[in-house]
């Protein structure tokens, strides 16, 4: 295993510069260093000689690529793409256009994008397989249809609805948490509330769904007629047996996103006022910030490498029979 | 313990931990212990970008440094028209006019025998620096925080962790210092490129800083003493003169922005000494002496501004109009300000949850958003607006303003079919802005918020003309004692006349298109493109609109390829030469990346702009904007579109509200009474339980067949084992 992780590791640097010079490209694509400073200096009285100061000291003012003026190997590493991008592969992010250091940016946002996606994460997932679970275990009973009927509405229903919703019902009517914002420490936990079970039912719906066509079809099989031969309560079979064996597709969408749960919720974060991750890349985006937006990118690109990895090794985990050589 | 007792148990549990977390309302978004004290909530949707004085511009940033920093002037928040008078500065400054040969020229000079104009600025004895590392001194009397080894400064992480804090006494070098700083070529103030061309010396001060700041490493200190601005000097210790070329009356009105705020060389010192982290800086940790500081800066999440200890107060105006003594705005005459303690300010990036938290009394004030717009405004037969019933129960007082704002529809006047001063496109323009109905923009789009424009100039500027004698004769008609558009029959008459009979173009024989550019995006974009393109149909003109970013959009203004487009002008301040000038030849977009984006160069128009722009207020100024305003309006290269009213409320325990478009430092104004607040806080938001008592009743219940179902199966498969072990025969 050691030498497949090693190899997907290598992988992981061609990857990475691909990431970078397509994100380099498309961005510089839309917006000219021109737009960005014309965008940054604001809209009123900006004068040309302004726009070439702010790019002269922002390093704006070199070629995309290739610097035709220089000489050696600084016709490569004079370039806008070469000082904005190698610099990240030691995750040295640099500063936003305002002068803001981009890493304490993340470190500091990254908190409350986690302080709302790892409860709703988890207790989700509890929540989404034992709901599944039951379902299955009242399979063909009104429970089953019925509940079958509600994931199939839940999922119909916008995001959105849930939020609005649920700020109407639970903050405006009954004055039971916060409409929105955030806390430190032990008082984020009452700012917490509403969005985690907001996060967790509006995504119900799919989820239970689709583990209960993973249980259905794991309960038809030789070895959950084995167990209850045996005579194991059904209770047992479900979800010692049956569960275990659902794992793997089960771990095929779970693991993958556990590293990216950093990243937060643009919708939630937005509604709910959470300083987290989730608008900082459509904010950096809007204010045509190249640096948060190849930094937000580059996080992403590792942080997806890293699950798809995780999600291998926790095959290895669940199901004996895989080996990554 | 009893089962049930013990099943019960984590329910207690959770219920004593809610109780134990907080006693007010569970919905209260604020800290317990903030309850009842003399603080103002509000709101801001977008992160300032900078504080540094010499940077911010955007409302969403001068908001806050507005009430930091002391420029010398200010607007007097009551009177109108807009008054300005002295803030830090201890009278208004002294203007001696220049001629060629330096000798003084009589303020009724004409501006053309005025070389330069020369500014002498007083400020008050007295006062102080809010409290700040960067003043902060040793035993030895050396600075505490300044030359600190690059190791030391890395342990800080917020301008917090430095313990000690000192002041010092605001001298007219620190206004001096700042204009420096308008030159510094790594801070990119807004409004350098404008002021080097008045402020005499600036730039070839910008040129010695440019030189000295291509050998220093980005981001470090410059020392701006090495270099003097020849027009800017420091008299003595609380007096300041600025020269400025030519008559230039506009500038008081910069004095009272930030731009022209002191700033202590120490703070520029010690936040660019190598090894300081770049997040502590001027730019994010002002330094002032204005009524209030910042306190905390988390734009991700809150920011707070709190009484600056060493301000030194300032008596709230004794008079004010006619009608604000009723209005209750005269009842603390005299009394020291600021009244508030401390403004927390929460990022709310979505109007839903701010307008529900304002109606709940978790915010002071609030605007209206289109989306409850209809629960919040009646608009009675009259045409009055007022409150619906539920917010004036609540007792929420509306104050409404016509903000000094004109957003138009452009013609780019160098289009080959809409643009140029000839007759036939003249009448063309004429017939668009006819056609182009900006009441039914203004009912449809911003719910009745605005007010058709006759002009550039809004109401409140100098200038601006109500009634009769300021219409616009080529698009409205006085009937009735109000301005009616012309029926869309005019509108026709002038088009074929202009050889578009019918919208078809008389020389090609094609049917007549023009194109709009816009930025829009969303939903409502698609229904505003569509208002247009109907607009135009009722003159048999095509329309054509063109979607695009922002960048696009820029860059065809700059190229001058856009053929029409909608843009917008905020006052900077208070004078017709700052809305006029976008109409100005040598400000065009295209030929001079000016703000003229349509382009319009009229020689009338010019000599009289030239004529207007330095004169003072007064009849003869009147005469020459009235006909000016004339000229545009028979020109038409701009549609005149509307000025925007904003609608503000406030709840009925904040006092001292008056809009004031201009000012921006209106906080130390107003007065909450807390006491009030609260006592209705409570009785707004007590917590109702019996819905989920109810669901979770209800979730048991359908639970309940299901499950006694399942315990009858299970037992069924007992007995059935238990019955066939039975039956067995034993061996």
């Amino acid at each position: 295993m050691t030498a497949y992780l090693f190899r997907r590791i290598l992988y992981v640097i061609p990857i990475l510069l691909g990431v970078n010079l397509i994100t380099f490209a498309l961005f510089f694509f839309v917006n000219s260093p021109d737009d960005m400073a014309r965008l940054a200096l604001g809209g009123k009285r900006v004068t040309e000689e302004s726009i070439e100061r702010w790019k002269r000291d922002k390093g704006y003012d070199k070629p995309h690529f290739y610097n035709d003026a220089a000489a050696g190997t600084d016709r490569f590493t004079d370039t806008i793409f070469f000082t904005r991008s190698a610099s990240m592969f030691a995750l040295d992010f640099g500063v936003a256009d305002d002068g803001r250091d981009i890493a304490q940016e993340i470190r500091t946002r990254m908190w409350p994008s986690l302080a709302i996606a790892v409860p709703t994460f988890v207790v989700g997932l509890a929540f989404y397989i034992t709901f599944a679970l039951i379902l299955a275990f009242f399979r063909a009973t009104y429970v089953d249809v019925s509940g079958v009927i509600v994931c199939v509405a839940a999922m119909s229903i916008s995001s959105l609805f849930y939020i609005i919703g649920g700020q109407y019902l639970i903050s405006k009517l009954w004055h039971l948490a916060p409409i929105s914002g955030f806390g430190e420490g032990v008082s984020a936990l009452k700012f917490l509330a509403l969005p985690v079970a907001i996060g967790i039912v509006s995504s119900a719906g799919a989820n239970a769904r689709w583990y209960r066509t993973i249980f259905i079809e794991e309960i038809n099989k030789d070895y959950v007629r084995t167990a209850r031969a045996k005579g194991l309560s059904e209770l047992r079979v479900l979800f010692r047996h049956v569960l275990h064996n659902a794992m793997i597709p089960i771990l095929t969408g779970v693991v993958v996103i556990i590293p990216s749960l950093f990243l937060g919720s643009l919708i939630m974060e937005s509604f709910f006022s959470i300083p987290g991750l989730g608008s900082y890349t459509i904010e950096a985006i809007n204010n045509q910030d190249y640096g948060i937006v190849r930094a937000m990118v580059f996080l992403g690109s590792i942080l997806y490498i890293v699950g798809l990895i995780l999600t291998d090794v926790a095959y290895t985990l669940v199901d004996p029979r895989v080996r990554l050589d | 313990m009893n089962p049930r007792m013990r099943a019960l148990l984590p329910i207690l549990l959770a219920a004593g931990l809610l109780t134990a977390c907080d006693h007010g309302a569970l919905n209260n978004p604020y800290p317990e212990h903030q309850r009842g004290q003399n603080i103002m909530y509000s709101f801001f949707n977008e992160r300032p970008k900078h504080l540094d004085p010499v940077q911010s511009y955007f409302e969403n940033e001068i908001r806050f440094t507005a009430q930091i920093y002391m420029p010398p002037l200010q607007y007097h928040y009551l009177k109108r028209p807009y008054q300005l008078i002295p803030f830090a500065a201890a009278a208004m400054p002294r203007v001696t006019y220049y001629g060629a040969g330096g000798e003084i020229v009589p303020a009724h000079a004409s501006p053309s025998e005025v070389a330069y104009t020369r500014y002498e600025i007083s400020i008050r004895p007295g006062i102080r620096y809010q409290p700040h590392p960067a003043f902060a001194i040793d035993a030895r009397g050396q600075y505490l925080y300044t030359g600190l080894p690059e190791r030391q400064l890395k342990r800080y992480r917020s301008l917090a962790d430095f313990e000690r804090s000192d002041t010092r006494e605001l001298v007219a070098a620190d206004y001096v210092y700042q204009i420096k700083r308008l030159a510094h070529p790594g801070l990119h103030s807004p409004i350098f490129g404008l002021m080097k061309g008045y402020i005499i010396g600036l730039d070839v001060y910008a040129g010695e800083l440019e030189q000295l700041s291509a050998t220093a490493a980005s981001g470090t200190y410059l020392d701006l003493d090495r270099f003097e601005i020849s027009g800017v000097r420091v008299v003595d210790r609380y007096r300041y003169t600025i020269d400025v070329r030519g008559k230039y009356p506009q500038f008081l009105y910069w004095l009272a922005m930030p731009f022209f705020a002191p700033v202590p060389h120490e703070a520029e010192r010690f936040y660019r000494q190598p090894g300081m982290p770049v997040n502590i800086s001027l730019d994010w940790y002002p330094v002032g002496t204005g009524p209030y500081m910042l306190s905390v800066n988390d734009p991700n999440r809150v920011m707070v501004l709190e009484r600056n200890p060493n301000f030194g107060g300032e008596p709230y105006p004794f008079e004010g109009e006619a009608g604000d003594a009723t209005a209750g705005l005269l009842n603390d005459a005299g009394e020291e300000m600021p009244f508030i303690d401390k403004v927390v300010y929460s990022l709310e990036k979505e109007s839903i949850p701010y307008w529900n938290k304002f109606l709940q009394g978790y915010y002071d004030l609030s605007d209206i958003s289109s989306d409850s717009f209809d629960q919040t405004v009646s608009i009675s037969s009259t045409g009055e607006v007022g409150l619906s019933d539920e917010l004036r129960e609540r007792g929420i007082v509306l104050h409404t303003s016509v903000s000094s704002t004109t957003i138009y529809l452009g013609f780019n006047m160098l289009d080959p079919v809409i643009g140029g001063l000839g007759e036939r496109a003249r009448k063309l323009r004429q017939a668009v802005s006819i056609a182009v109905d900006m009441e039914e923009l203004i009912s449809i789009f911003r719910n009745g918020r605005g007010i058709p424009a006759q002009s550039p100039l809004p109401p409140g500027i100098f200038g601006h003309r109500d009634g009769e004698a300021g219409i616009n004769p080529y698009v409205y008609d006085w009937v009735g004692g109000q301005a009616k558009r012309k029926p869309v029959e005019v509108a026709r008459r002038l088009l074929k006349e202009a050889g578009y009979q019918n919208g078809i173009d008389e020389r090609t024989g094609k049917p007549l298109t023009l194109y709009l550019d816009t930025t829009l995006v969303g939903p409502e974009a698609k229904s505003r493109a569509d208002w247009f393109t109907k607009q135009l149909r009722k003159i048999d003109v095509q329309l054509v609109v063109r979607a695009t970013d922002l960048n696009r959009f820029q860059e065809k203004l700059r190229n001058g390829t856009a053929q029409l487009y909608v843009l917008g002008w905020n006052a900077d301040y208070p004078d017709p030469e700052n809305f006029m000038f976008l109409l100005h030849g040598p400000q065009s977009r295209a030929k001079g990346s000016g703000e003229n984006a349509s382009n319009y160069a009229s020689r009338e128009f010019d000599g009289l702009f030239e004529q207007m722009r330095n004169m003072d207020n007064g009849p003869e100024r009147q005469d020459i904007i009235d006909r000016m305003v004339a000229v545009v309006q028979r020109d038409a290269p701009w549609a005149f579109g509307f000025h925007p009213a904003d609608y503000n409320l406030a709840h009925g325990w904040v006092h001292n509200i008056k809009p004031n478009t201009m000012a921006n430092n209106e906080l130390k104004y107003q007065r909450v009474d807390a006491a009030q607040r609260t006592r209705l806080r409570d009785e707004w938001n007590a917590p109702v339980f019996w819905p989920l008592l109810l669901l979770a009743v209800l979730a048991l219940g359908a639970m309940a067949p299901a499950v006694i179902a399942w315990r009858r199966r299970e037992r069924g498969i007992a007995r059935q084992k238990y019955l066939a072990q039975r039956a067995e025969p034993k061996p």
